[in-house]
């Protein structure tokens, strides 16, 4: 299971943050400043794995953003590196060569593409393809908003 | 996508602040007026304004009275105020806010929602953070919707389950009969869940994990599908057909073949044909490679499959990818206790992996390459592991000095080894090994007699060459006041013959003594040594006696009370120094500094006391010094309890210094012989008459004593007589006297003899009575005699 997901720039700014256990605000708080401290101070050419507590992080960063995931300790880890790759591929196919003022300005648009992606921790959809659909969908949705709701129907 | 113009002017104004201060005031003005806006009625930019929030919130900022907007956006119809209100309430209300009670009601509404990405949203919300009460209330929603539903819905529900059973356990039971149907599903989203599901369920429930082992046929023919199929472009990831279901069905078989025979060998082709198709170019590959790597070496496999999975390992070993090789070796540690001999093989490469770049993968390798020494392979190991230790990054230094050192503990070859071995850590990483090395060392030492003139001149180079690290500077000191004699004897088989004098020996100890880098315990430890080498040689015992008094007023206490002992030896007890000599050997077991020190400190204590005969018995020892070389029995032994307290353990201490056998040269210093008178001795002196007193032992309690009475008056004395009187016991019978006048004079004695038996050895006493006349006048007088000479104060 994955325990939170965060985003951050290279300046140690939070960019997104998913926790998918129940804690309190403050120790979300340590838990964000001891990844920024731990991550940030990795050398270049470091493997992407470290150990925190009880649990594996995997980080990886693709330009000026860390993408930081917290795994349970029997997960494995390059099928995490391959899931922080997936997310990254959602976002670039959804804003179309995404950078990191992307996520910024439309932050609420990543936790949506985010949560077609993975529930609970887990992953929910392996096909690229259904989950673009899916959230295309949602948007329409909600461009179409008024009374009368559109019937969207995807075939499984 | 619908611009939310507001949001976005809002972000751009707390960005272009360009400090922390008007960050806070742009964001405080923007707080007032969501407050204000949500104060008021429905109006169509709700959802732009919680969007703000959020935006807030994720900066940093309270954010918590949006907690009641997102329960009322959630309640809302339209679909754009639905989602954000149940991103808010993911991101604000979690199941420790009373408030998050609030939402079950829509949820569980939206649940049954005619529109699908209604239902998603409510779904996502609940696996997110769901307390367990919603969950207990929902569950059963939950179920139907795992049964009859689309599959975008089911693969969702799934993973909602997964949620539910992790917060209520026994909830796990409801779900189950909808797992197993849902496995037959062909849509790759909703199998991954229901893995997933499944997964959890068995990890929970052992009955369950019994029912569903007659899934694997199932499994191993999903996992055949996905290996053998051709290209499949949904789920194609570099070649691999849907590597993330992949990876979730040999985590699920895993679970199922563990300690279950059976279930192992339905799925062993199939772990072989994926460790052997599986491309493994890319990561994806590997990651599915190592899963079956990490499921092959947990189930019940057959011997080949295991050496297959080995190998595997040892090729990501030399994979250029970094990460592949760090997960290499944590997969190998975790084995290198049960398939030992496997890993083996693949040593060098493990070994070469000491000298990697990153530092998470050298301790990986440290601790792997301790693993993996073993007697046959010790010497080529502990040459690659100093090496490491000299280049290794500091925070891995103290865990390479004690696995050395257990090492070498368990698996040396030799006792020179050893002891050169445990030298080089202290040399190259002494700084970082632990307390009780030094002592540990000491021991070695001690115990490797044959190597202790190696031993001292190797230590003593070393000393010359560095005197930063504490721990080598304290075992050579020790060394040198111990075996000062062997350094300065100069020849030795093992190394080159060096010619040490004893200044050089001093000069070394002075410098640590003096220099700035050596800390208190191992001023100690040189000021002690100093003091021994002054019974080992002969020239410069006045230089160690300065080098003693001047740290009499160190400022360190302990050295002071030290130096000050040492002094008193120096001066009042100058005999006793060589018995400080051997201290070495009457020891403890641990041979600490402050036990060698205690030593001294007990014998002084007694001697001020005034225990004359302990002074005698250590002055034999110290006239018959060559007798007390050493010699390997006494050495080695080590008699001698530990000493911890003054008094009572200073005789057994003397004790242990009894026993020694002493040589036949050694002349003892009591000069009494059996055979002849002892010379006259006065007892008695008055009005000019004068008594002597001579002892002759005639045997072991027969005595002759003869009394002899003379005249130094000017007149003469008449009817002299003696009579004496003896303690009941002894017998006594007077001969008769020679006469009974003494002329004035002194011209003629009287002599009389005495003979005395005491056979019971009782404190031998006489009394005896003088009466005379003289000038007409009679003269009587009585004298006691205590003493007799030529007998010990006891009378024997």
């Amino acid at each position: 299971m994955i325990r939170f997901l965060l985003l951050f720039s290279r300046q140690g700014k939070l960019r997104l943050q998913k926790w998918f256990t129940a804690i309190s605000e403050r120790e979300k708080k340590k838990i964000i400043r001891d990844m920024t401290t731990m991550v940030l101070a990795r050398q270049p050419r470091t493997c992407n794995f470290l150990h925190w507590k009880d649990l594996k992080i995997i980080y990886k960063r693709y330009a000026s953003l860390y993408f930081c995931l917290a795994i349970e300790n029997q997960e494995n880890e390059l099928i995490a590196l391959e899931v922080i790759h997936r997310y990254v591929e959602l976002l670039d196919k959804y804003f179309g060569n995404v950078c990191e003022l992307d996520i910024i300005f439309n932050f609420e648009k990543a936790y949506f593409i985010l949560d077609e992606f993975l529930i609970g921790g887990e992953i929910q959809e392996t096909s690229k393809q259904i989950v673009n659909r899916a959230i295309e969908a949602s948007d329409m949705l909600q461009e179409g908003d008024s009374s009368e709701w559109f019937e969207v129907e995807l075939f499984g | 996508m619908s611009p939310s113009v507001p949001l976005q002017e809002m972000i751009r104004a707390i960005r272009s602040a360009r400090t922390q201060c008007e960050e806070r005031g742009v964001i405080q003005r923007e707080c007032a007026a969501i407050r204000a806006q949500f104060r008021q009625a429905d109006n169509g930019g709700r959802s732009h304004n919680l969007a703000k929030l959020l935006y807030v919130h994720m900066l940093g900022y309270p954010a918590h009275f949006g907690q009641m907007e997102c329960v009322r956006m959630i309640a809302s119809p339209r679909y754009s105020e639905k989602r954000v209100g149940y991103l808010g309430a993911m991101m604000l209300l979690d199941e420790k806010q009373d408030a998050s009670l609030l939402i079950t009601n829509s949820i569980k509404n939206d649940l049954a929602h005619s529109n699908q990405y209604v239902q998603s949203l409510a779904l996502c919300t609940l696996a997110c953070m769901g307390s367990a009460e919603m969950c207990r209330d929902l569950a059963p929603e939950i179920d139907r919707l795992l049964r009859a539903s689309n599959s975008y819905i089911k693969k969702k529900a799934a993973l909602c389950a997964v949620h539910i059973v992790r917060k209520v356990h026994e909830l796990g039971e409801l779900f189950a009969p909808a797992a197993r149907s849902l496995l037959s599903e062909k849509n790759h989203g909703v199998l991954h869940g229901a893995v997933v599901l499944i997964i959890e369920l068995c990890e929970r429930n052992p009955e369950t994990l019994e029912r569903f082992r007659k899934t694997v046929p199932d499994l191993v023919q999903i996992m055949k599908g996905l290996v053998l199929s051709g290209y499949s472009p949904e789920h194609d990831v570099a070649g691999i057909s849907d590597p993330f279901l992949q990876v979730r069905i040999l985590r699920l078989l895993r679970i199922l073949g563990r300690n279950n025979e059976g279930a192992s060998d339905a799925m062993n082709d199939l772990l072989a044909q994926v460790a052997t198709n599986t491309d493994s170019t890319k990561t994806v590959g590997n990651a599915v490679l190592y899963e079956t790597v990490l499921t092959v070496l947990d189930i019940k496999s057959e011997s080949g499959l295991r050496v297959l999975a080995v190998n595997i390992l040892g090729r990501f070993l030399l994979n250029n990818d970094r990460n592949i090789r760090y997960i290499a070796m944590t997969s190998l540690q975790k084995i290198v206790g049960t398939d030992h001999n496997a890993v083996q093989r693949h040593r060098g490469t493990i070994v070469d992996c000491l000298k990697d770049q990153d530092a998470s993968v050298k301790r990986r390798a440290l601790e792997l390459s301790l693993a993996l020494v073993s007697a046959s392979n010790i010497r080529s190991m502990m040459k690659e592991l100093l090496l490491f230790l000299s280049s290794c990054p500091p925070e891995l230094r103290a865990h390479a000095a004690s696995g050395i050192f257990n090492a070498a503990e368990r698996y040396a070859p030799s006792q020179r080894w050893h002891i050169d071995t445990m030298l080089h850590v202290l040399i190259t990483a002494g700084g970082d090994v632990r307390d009780e090395t030094v002592p540990n060392l000491i021991q070695l030492i001690t115990n490797a007699s044959e190597l202790h003139c190696y031993t001292v001149h190797k230590l003593y180079r070393a000393l010359l060459a560095d005197i930063s690290q504490q721990s080598l500077v304290q075992v050579a000191c020790w060394c040198i006041g111990e075996y000062g004699d062997l350094l300065l004897r100069g020849d030795c088989q093992e190394t080159e013959p060096v010619q040490v004098t004893e200044d050089d020996a001093l000069d070394a100890l002075e410098t640590v003594l003096q220099s700035h880098m050596s800390s208190p315990a191992t001023r100690g430890f040189a000021l002690t040594a100093t003091m021994k080498l002054s019974t080992r040689i002969t020239d410069n015992v006045d230089r160690i006696r300065s080098i003693v008094s001047i740290y009499g007023s160190c400022i360190d206490v302990e050295l002071q009370q030290r130096a000050v002992e040492y002094n008193a030896l120096f001066k009042k007890y100058d005999h006793m120094r060589y018995a400080m000599k051997n201290y070495g050997r009457i020891r403890v077991t641990f041979t600490e500094p402050r036990f060698e020190y205690m030593c001294s400190h007990c014998l002084l204590l007694p001697l001020s006391v005034g225990g004359l005969k302990v002074c005698d018995l250590l002055d034999l020892l110290g006239g018959s010094e060559e007798t007390l070389q050493p010699s390997p029995a006494f050495g080695g032994t080590a008699p001698g309890p530990s000493v911890n307290t003054a008094g009572g353990d200073l005789l057994d201490l003397l004790g242990g210094l009894e026993l020694t056998p002493l040589a036949p040269g050694v002349t003892l210093r009591v000069t009494h012989t059996h055979t002849h008178t002892t010379d006259p001795v006065p007892v008695y002196d008055k009005g000019g008459v004068t008594l002597t007193l001579s002892c002759e032992k005639q045997s072991d309690t027969g005595l002759t004593v003869t009394l002899t009475a003379s005249n130094a008056t000017d007149s003469d004395i008449s009817s002299f007589t003696l009579q004496a009187a003896v303690p009941k016991s002894v017998q006594l019978h007077m001969k008769a006297p020679s006469g009974d006048s003494l002329p004035a004079r002194g011209t003629a004695k009287v002599t009389q003899m005495v003979v005395l038996n005491n056979p019971n050895k009782v404190n031998l006493k006489m009394r005896v009575r003088v009466s005379y006349t003289r000038l007409g006048s009679a003269f009587q007088d009585t004298v006691q005699i205590d003493s007799f000479p030529g007998l010990d104060a006891a009378g024997r």
